[in-house]
């Protein structure tokens, strides 16, 4: 196909390096320099996208950042989801697709919404889909609403990357006023990081061809980008977007063109001593009736595609403007070829120096345009002169039009500083700083080269570097720019049928405005929510100031009395890729493991996280046999023989010091000081909301030594709980803390027949359960391995936790498992460990304590010390005890039928009606030693309906159970004391 | 992300550290407090806009507790813990 819009010379294209792209299935070529948009253009492509709320169809109207509209999803290798095409490079083979439509770009079914227009205002989803459930729109919406598809699977190759950096100055932005300001800074041999979002350095200067020192102006640039390229102390990121502005002056950019080709996009982090920002300014849209026809383009686009790019985006033009910007463009336009029909200037008078740009043009001032012909293109516009109170219609088929030019105060706002509006320049700049930042250039409201170098000398030759002030004392001669506007927030839009866009990207019209003011949400904060005018990935770029200038005048207040809203990072749309870096699954979140894992996988256990990403074992399946079938077994094991299971996750810490038996007594619910060594006690600790925290035993060394084990995915909690009491309200405690999770591994046998295989396992322990009782702990050898060995019991049976180093931990297992052979020793996993506890009626963390019991809840009276005046959550249990409300309390199910189980979670009504639930199933797993299902679960009033009838309400079915105490198993705990 | 000054570890980013949350309250005598002084203790909870007192844990480095202050409007660490070493 013919590149029918492409100029014959010019531009900053490589003409000798041509690439085919794909859009839409069909192929189409373009140069080296180009952007997916530029080659768009190029080929005529008129219709990119449809809109996402009418589905209008939609060209391309800006040419970089700002460009509210051109949204395409990558495909192939490149895969990704909402691109603006005027920031995706062309490459070889690019593939790419429209967006917000279906079955294609030119016949969009979607377009039939905008029919129903009058139907979809603002606040159309709020005021609708609101009954009985959003959730039931949700889906539909979804489809309707569009934009791109997120890819279904990662980039095949290459990865993504993060990088930390630190520097005294992070300049952003690579025009005129971040080039000088690095070069200053470099030169003074200061670190410099210089980061600029366009695949070129220059900013502004690569559209409009300028001259500094007599000389186009781009030679200045390379010449800037030469000397910095061979300093050490400069790190120069081109086509990279500063797209963050953090606390403490922490800057995130995406850098998209990495040296090593391996890596797909790389994220620095970059904490700067000094930000510069020089982000230069954005051009603002006029809003006027049907505004968003392709065709109708912001001026400096059609500038920066003529001269940057070399395309003519169409043939016979008109231009629409308030301001003086677009009358310098007008040689570059003509010597493209394009066709200036009229400018219509909505202001009365213009300067002459500036109508001196258009001697042999048709200059319209005190005019607007009417109205916009043309649903895919453009053909012509409706012009309305102020002068002659004429209507004229001028046949085109581009309309470039300029509403003055924001400042980008994005990254400024973002770091929290203040803007305010300046009357001069109809523009928001910044005001106050919060952090240490500084804006220059068009940025800070500076449209014109020659002060924009003076500003930025300034600024530079006022810092020090190495203590001494920067120098500059070259000569920076350039053309003069003249910048003058009369505000024009919209044409006269109060009657009118046709839609005017404030914000394109979002479909906000001038009807949406009226009607958030109507409707009285007239906070800027408020209209921005209500209309969506300002949200998404363009953030308002072109049409947010005209909605506060409409605002302002709809409500006859001052811009800076309707304020901005806030800018949110980031500043453009940023991969999902780019911000975890390789921060993924296991990288982010590593898996524990304990010296067992391999063994475990050898013998085929089915493992999985269980707490804190600790990897364990759940059951240990045999060849045809199922999970019921696994479990049931080492629950057999356990209860008539005996079992072994690797408790080192278990949270483990030693306390040392005068007090730590008085820190004990005041964070755990029971008595510990009055322990003597080699004795430990079970105990529960409470938050002082009087709330079960985690429970776990705490055991005496010495006068001074003592451990205390917690659960395995609450060690973190309870260490940090622990050391803020000691920093903060118990200070004056002599009481330091040492983690031992990872120094203790432990594996622990437990069963009638554990004695047995510690005697034959051989030790130097006296194993009699009258000199070595439950609750106790030994220290000596097992199977010659130096150990702690502990009697505690979580299964209810006899039970040895045998604690080894971690470097002992897997010939100790391995000796256990050889030695246990004779006795038919199982390995037990956590299924198994689950339904022994459950059995038992033992707490776990996240079944039976959700945040919400208290020990009395779960008939733990026993627990709570009477002798201690005071221990954490005291005050607060009984507070809660003295109101009287009704408690849910741990109580035991028996279902009625044996063979039926409880799914875990399942809620208690009443009789099982349909009214509020009076309790939950925390539990319910097939009890081997009992032959039936049995369950825990949390029941108003359950201790005092022990015998009662409890109903679990499903959605297809009640299940009956008998109300028990909770324990299942050796009701009087004579087993795990024998 | 904070830029946070633990009195060890000096200048370290926030994902380093855990937040504890505003200082309220001292734990009053809980034998002593009356039942609405208690529950004060336990809800009314800092919540200013502007300079607030807070907790912070440097759980991913030395594992030290202790105090700054930070403005929840700018960010601004207004005090820092005394050094340590
Ligand atoms: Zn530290």
């Amino acid at each position: 196909m013919k590149s029918h819009n492409r100029l014959k010379a010019g531009g900053r294209i490589d003409r000798s390096k041509r690439l085919s792209f794909n859009f839409n299935g069909k192929i189409y070529y373009g140069f080296e320099g180009d952007t997916l948009a530029s080659a768009m253009l190029a080929n005529g492509l008129n219709v990119i996208s449809r809109s996402f709320k009418y589905h209008r169809p939609r060209g391309i109207i800006g040419s970089g950042v700002e460009d509210p509209a051109s949204l395409v999803e990558l495909l192939d290798e490149e895969a990704s989801g909402n691109n603006l095409s005027t920031n995706v490079k062309l490459k070889e083979g690019l593939s790419a697709k429209s967006i917000n439509c279906w079955p294609s770009v030119d016949f969009d079914f979607g377009a039939i919404t905008q029919y129903f227009e009058k139907f979809i205002p603002a606040g159309f989803y709020y005021k609708t889909f609101k009954w009985p459930t959003w959730h039931l729109f949700e889906p539909l919406i979804r489809v309707a609403a569009g934009l791109a598809n997120a890819p279904k699977m990662p980039p095949k190759s290459g990865h993504f990357e993060s990088r930390n950096a630190h520097t005294d100055y992070l300049i952003i932005g690579a025009g005129p006023a971040g080039l000088l300001a690095t070069l200053i800074a470099a030169r003074s041999g200061a670190n410099v990081f210089l980061v600029d979002q366009n695949t070129e350095a220059g900013g502004s200067l690569l559209s409009l061809n300028l001259s500094i020192n007599k000389r186009p102006a781009m030679d200045w640039v390379d010449g800037v980008i030469k000397e910095i390229s061979a300093m050490s102390n400069v790190t120069h990121l081109q086509d990279s977007t500063a797209w963050a502005y953090r606390e403490h002056n922490l800057v995130v950019v995406n850098e998209r063109e990495v040296e090593n080709a391996s890596i797909i996009e790389r994220s620095w982090r970059i904490r700067a001593k000094k930000v510069i920002i020089a982000t230069g300014a954005i051009e603002r849209s006029l809003v006027f009736p049907n505004n968003d026809r392709p065709g109708v383009m912001l001026a400096s686009a059609v500038q920066t595609f003529v001269s940057r790019y070399a395309v003519k985006p169409g043939e016979n033009l008109v231009i629409f403007t308030n301001n003086d910007s677009v009358y310098s463009y007008i040689k570059d336009f003509k010597r493209a070829g394009i066709n200036i029909l009229a400018i219509v200037d909505s202001r009365k008078t213009i300067e002459s120096d500036v109508l001196d740009y258009a001697a042999d043009e048709r200059v319209i001032p005190y005019s607007i345009i009417k109205n916009v012909n043309g649903y895919k293109k453009v053909n012509s516009v409706v012009v309305e002169s102020f002068g002659d109170n004429g209507l004229e219609i001028i046949s085109c088929d581009l309309l470039a039009h300029s509403g003055g030019w924001n400042p980008a105060v994005h990254l400024h706002s973002q770091s929290r500083g203040t803007v305010s509006f300046d009357e001069k320049i109809a523009a928001f700049i910044p005001d106050q700083y919060v952090q240490s930042a500084i804006n220059i250039g068009a940025c800070n409201g500076n449209f014109n080269l020659r002060e924009i170098f003076d500003e930025t000398k300034l600024f530079m030759l006022g810092q020090l570097s190495a203590s001494k002030q920067m120098v500059y004392e070259e000569k920076l001669e350039c053309n003069k720019q003249m910048y003058s506007i009369e505000a024009l927030w919209s044409t006269d839009l109060l009657n009118e049928k046709n839609k005017a866009f404030f914000d394109i990207q979002n479909d906000v019209t001038h009807h949406d405005i009226q009607l958030a003011l109507r409707e009285g949400f007239s906070n800027i904060e408020h209209v921005k929510r209500y209309t969506t005018g300002g949200m998404g990935f363009d953030q308002g770029k072109t049409g947010n100031v005209n909605i506060i200038g409409a605002i302002a005048d709809l409500e006859g207040i001052g811009l800076n009395d309707v304020g901005t809203t806030t800018f949110r990072s980031p500043f453009t749309p940023i991969s999902f890729g780019s911000i975890s870096g390789v921060r993924e699954g296991a990288v982010v979140l590593p898996f524990r493991h304990t010296p067992v894992t391999k063994w475990n996988l050898e013998k085929g256990a089915f493992m999985y996280e269980a707490g804190a990403r600790w990897r364990r074992p759940g059951y240990f399946p045999r060849d045809g046999e199922s999970f019921q079938e696994a479990v049931n077994r080492e629950c057999h094991a356990v209860r008539t023989g005996v079992g072994v299971y690797d408790g080192s996750p278990l949270g483990k810490f030693e306390l040392k010091g005068e007090n730590v038996g008085e820190f004990l007594d005041l964070i755990y619910t029971n008595m510990m000081s009055s322990l003597l060594p080699g004795n430990g006690r079970y105990g529960l600790m409470l938050t002082d909301d009087g709330l079960i925290f985690d429970d776990g035993v705490a055991f005496r060394i010495d006068q001074h030594r003592w451990f205390i084990s917690t659960s395995s995915g609450h060690s973190d909690s309870v260490n940090q709980h622990m050391q803020k009491i000691l920093a903060f309200d118990r200070p004056d405690l002599d009481v330091k803390i040492t983690n031992i999770t990872n120094q203790w591994n432990n594996a622990t046998v437990c069963g009638p027949l554990a004695r047995k295989l510690l005697q034959k396992l051989g030790t130097n322990i006296d194993l009699g359960n009258s000199s070595f009782p439950f609750m106790t702990f030994r220290e000596g050898k097992i199977a010659n391995i130096p150990a702690r060995v502990i009697r505690v019991s979580f299964t209810g049976e006899l039970s040895f936790e045998i604690n080894v180093s971690p470097r002992n931990m897997l010939t100790l297992w391995e000796k256990i498992i050889k030695a246990g052979a004779e006795f038919d020793i199982l390995p037990v996993g956590s299924e198994a460990s689950h339904v022994l506890r459950v059995e038992k009626g033992f707490l776990s963390l996240g079944h039976e304590v959700d945040g919400t019991v208290d020990p009395y809840d779960l008939g733990m009276n026993w627990v709570m010390s009477k002798k201690k005046i005071d221990f954490i959550g005291k005050r607060s249990v009984h507070l809660r005890r003295s109101s009287g409300i009704v408690r849910r309390e741990l109580v035991g199910l028996l279902p009625t039928n044996p063979d039926e189980a409880i799914p875990e979670g399942a809620p208690l009504t009443p009789k099982g009606k349909k009214v509020a639930t009076e309790g939950f199933t925390t539990a319910c797993v097939w009890s081997v030693v009992n032959n039936r299902w049995v369950g825990l679960a949390l029941l108003e009033n359950g201790h005092s309906r022990h015998g009662e009838e409890a109903y679990v309400r499903l959605k297809n079915k009640i299940i009956k159970a008998e109300i028990t105490r909770p324990v299942f198993h050796d009701p009087d705990g004579k087993l795990l004391r024998s | 992300m904070l830029l946070i000054k633990c009195p060890f570890c000096k200048n370290r980013n926030e994902t380093e550290f855990v937040y504890g949350g505003p200082v309220g309250a001292n734990r009053p005598d809980p034998t002593r407090a009356s039942d609405e002084e208690w529950v004060d203790f336990l809800t009314m909870v800092p919540n200013p806009t502007g300079p607030v007192h807070e907790r912070w844990w440097h759980a991913r480095g030395c594992g030290e507790w202790f105090i700054i202050c930070r403005d929840t409007v700018t960010h601004e660490i207004l005090e820092t813990p005394i050094e340590k070493s």
